[in-house]
């Protein structure tokens, strides 16, 4: 049946230990275990891993990579709007008066 | 398949029995079965939308204040998301978008059965809470006092969680169906714009739903099990919850009136006898407004508390939604420019549906305004506002399309006369009870309050009259669909001359839509 991909194993094999190499790399990145720290970007580093990682597995695993295109759109608008959710909502957080404000 | 196909069989009589109704997988049983339920909840809410009228018609009132919030929660609820939400898209959507592709079914007809099942378990679990302690929230289940307020509420909001999934389950299945099933011949733009419609509103469903659970979720959480999303004494943030509940709320609005424009595009063309002006124009705007629908819900929170600069980009961001609006509504008229219009029942509700809708939606951009929206927020205006919009336009298109699509639907005619009897019932009702709330909110009258001082009392029983009437006239219409349905003259395969697929088909269709697979040539419209 068209639309059915030959799974490739040497592929998926890559892509696992990627992932797993990565879950080790945000363990050793992290201030308990080995001391690194890079103040406010410690959250962007392991958000940045994480979200490497969940690109692997969207790109692989599930195969978007070279599946159709409009699969890649659909998961490519589903993510900006949930960012579109996330980034409107803190505009709001963030610019809010103070407590104490007499505004 | 032979020349001469047995045509007395059809989908009402393929198979009998009240079991095999509740089985069924055919689109258009279970496009029925909606109609069935559908209407059922209209009553119910309607009924509520009468108690509160009767509360108001004087000051003092009949009914205690704690019982005339659950009126009000109630109808809102029941009218939302049992009503408005799967009107168009589950039950006239269900029936007509597999015929107008030209296929057999949807593309997962199982999970078209389940939908329905959803919407039954949801409602059911919403109207246990209607004995159980009542819900007085109003529909929007704010924090904090939904927290606080009585454990009937948390039935309420899992019910409409539970009916949450009915509505991604048809979103799902009608984006696939519109991918995979178009008959041989049918691009994209060979597509009536009924489809275009359905297609914007199920990517809606799809995206913006789960926001929703997701929201009703954590009350829930929250009120059973304490846990701080909301409540500020736990570390929550009760601006939060508008947010999240506005941001699925409004996009809800275009579910509700994206699909009732596709078939206001439907009937303006077929009445008009001429070709639709500027299809690509219409079809893109449902898409457009589809999309820009995602940034603009920050307007129902002018005065939440939320900041100033959020309320300046929500407000500009919010009079976008006009443009694509305003290009739909400028094709229709100039659709029917120089058209032969005939004035039969559908067609009035369309044009009704252009009256009231335009009041509806420049009433909206005035509520945009955030400077106005400081004064009228909360108001009689916002109630007028919506119910324009909800009502004049959502409810006007359900109508139309009932009356449209009914002889293919039963294959019988209905009387003509009691349909536009109805009609007039119904839209100058309308006027009659939601004009003067215009009025009233002008002048400061607030919403959701059961009772009001002396100097709103004339506008308000002017209003309940209104109410009274509009009843009257959906006790018509639902007397002319009965009679229809029991006396109708046998209705012939295509009665109003239309081009889309399903007037090709027998009326009523096959229990498989079409004796031959049908192959498109031109576009849908081609009068002349
Ligand atoms: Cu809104």
């Amino acid at each position: 049946m068209a639309g059915h991909h030959q799974l490739n194993f040497k592929v998926l094999r890559n892509t696992l230990f990627a992932l797993l190499s990565l879950t080790i790399l945000t363990v050793l990145v992290a201030k308990p275990v080995s001391g690194f720290d890079a103040g406010m970007f410690n959250f962007v580093i392991a958000m940045g891993i994480a979200s490497l990682k969940a690109g692997l597995v969207l790109a692989y695993f599930m195969q978007l990579k070279d599946d159709n295109k409009l699969y890649l759109g659909l998961m490519i608008s589903c993510v900006f709007f949930l960012l579109l959710f996330f980034g409107l909502s803190f505009i709001d957080i963030i610019s809010r008066a103070p407590v104490d404000s007499t505004l | 398949m032979s020349s001469a196909a047995d045509t007395s069989k059809n989908y009402l009589n393929h198979e009998k029995g009240l079991w095999s109704w509740l089985t069924t997988v055919d689109h258009k049983r279970i496009g029925i079965m909606y109609m069935i339920t559908v209407l059922l909840f209209f009553a119910i809410g309607g009924a509520f939308a009468m108690l509160i009228r009767l509360e108001l018609f004087a000051p003092g009132g009949t009914f205690e204040a704690q019982v005339y919030n659950q009126f009000m929660t109630f109808h809102g609820a029941i009218m939302v998301f049992m009503v408005i939400i799967p009107g168009i898209p589950a039950f006239l959507g269900n029936f007509v978008l597999p015929l107008h592709l030209g296929a057999k079914d949807v593309a997962f007809p199982k999970v078209n059965l389940m939908s329905w099942y959803c919407l039954i378990v949801g409602a059911i679990i919403s109207f246990i809470s209607l004995f159980y302690h009542g819900a007085d929230t109003g529909w929007t289940f704010y924090t904090p006092y939904s927290i606080q307020t009585d454990n009937g509420t948390i039935l309420l909001v899992l019910g409409a969680f539970v009916m949450g999934f009915s509505s991604i389950l048809t979103g799902v299945n009608f984006v696939a169906t519109t991918h995979r099933l178009r008959c041989k011949g049918m691009g994209f733009f060979q597509m009536p714009l009924f489809v275009w419609g359905l297609y914007s509103t199920a990517i809606l469903q799809v995206i913006a739903t789960p926001v929703l659970g997701i929201t009703l979720l954590l009350l829930a959480a929250e009120k059973i099990m304490g846990i701080g999303f909301f409540d500020p004494k736990l570390g929550g943030d009760p601006v939060l919850f508008q947010h999240f509940f506005w941001f699925y709320s409004h996009p809800a609005v275009y579910i509700m009136i994206l699909p009732a424009m596709g078939i206001i595009s439907e009937l303006i063309t077929a009445f008009s006898r001429k070709v639709i002006f500027g299809y690509k124009a219409i079809a893109f705007s449902s898409v457009g407004i589809a999309a820009v629908s995602f940034f603009v819900w920050g307007h129902h929170m002018f005065v939440s508390g939320q900041s100033e600069l959020a309320g300046v980009i929500f407000s500009f961001l919010t009079m976008l939604v006009g443009v694509p609006t305003a290009i739909k509504t400028f094709n229709w008229v100039a659709t029917m420019y120089k058209g032969s219009i005939q004035f039969q029942s559908p067609m009035l509700y369309a044009l009704g549906f252009l009256f009231l809708f335009t009041i509806g939606g420049v009433t909206g951009i005035m509520l945009a305004t955030m400077a106005m929206d400081v004064h009228f927020h909360d108001t009689y205006f916002v109630v007028a506002h919506f119910h324009y919009v909800m009502v004049g336009g959502t409810l006007m298109a359900i109508m139309g399309g009932i009356y449209y699509w009914f002889p293919k639907m039963f294959g019988k005619m209905y009387s003509e006369l009691g349909a536009q009897l109805s009609f007039v019932l119904i839209f100058v009702g309308f006027n009659v009870t939601f004009f003067p709330q215009f009025i009233l909110g002008a002048k400061g009258m607030p919403r959701r309050y059961h009772d009001y001082p002396e100097a709103f009392s004339f506008l308000n029983s002017v209003s309940s009259i209104g109410s009274w009437t509009i009843g009257l006239g959906f006790i018509v219409a639902l007397i002319v669909i009965i009679h229809g349905l029991l006396k109708g003259a046998k209705a012939p395969d295509n009665p109003w001359g239309a081009k889309t697929l399903e007037w090709q088909t027998t009326s009523p269709p096959p229990h498989e839509n079409f004796y031959t697979d049908p192959v498109v040539t031109g576009g849908p419209y081609e009068y002349r």
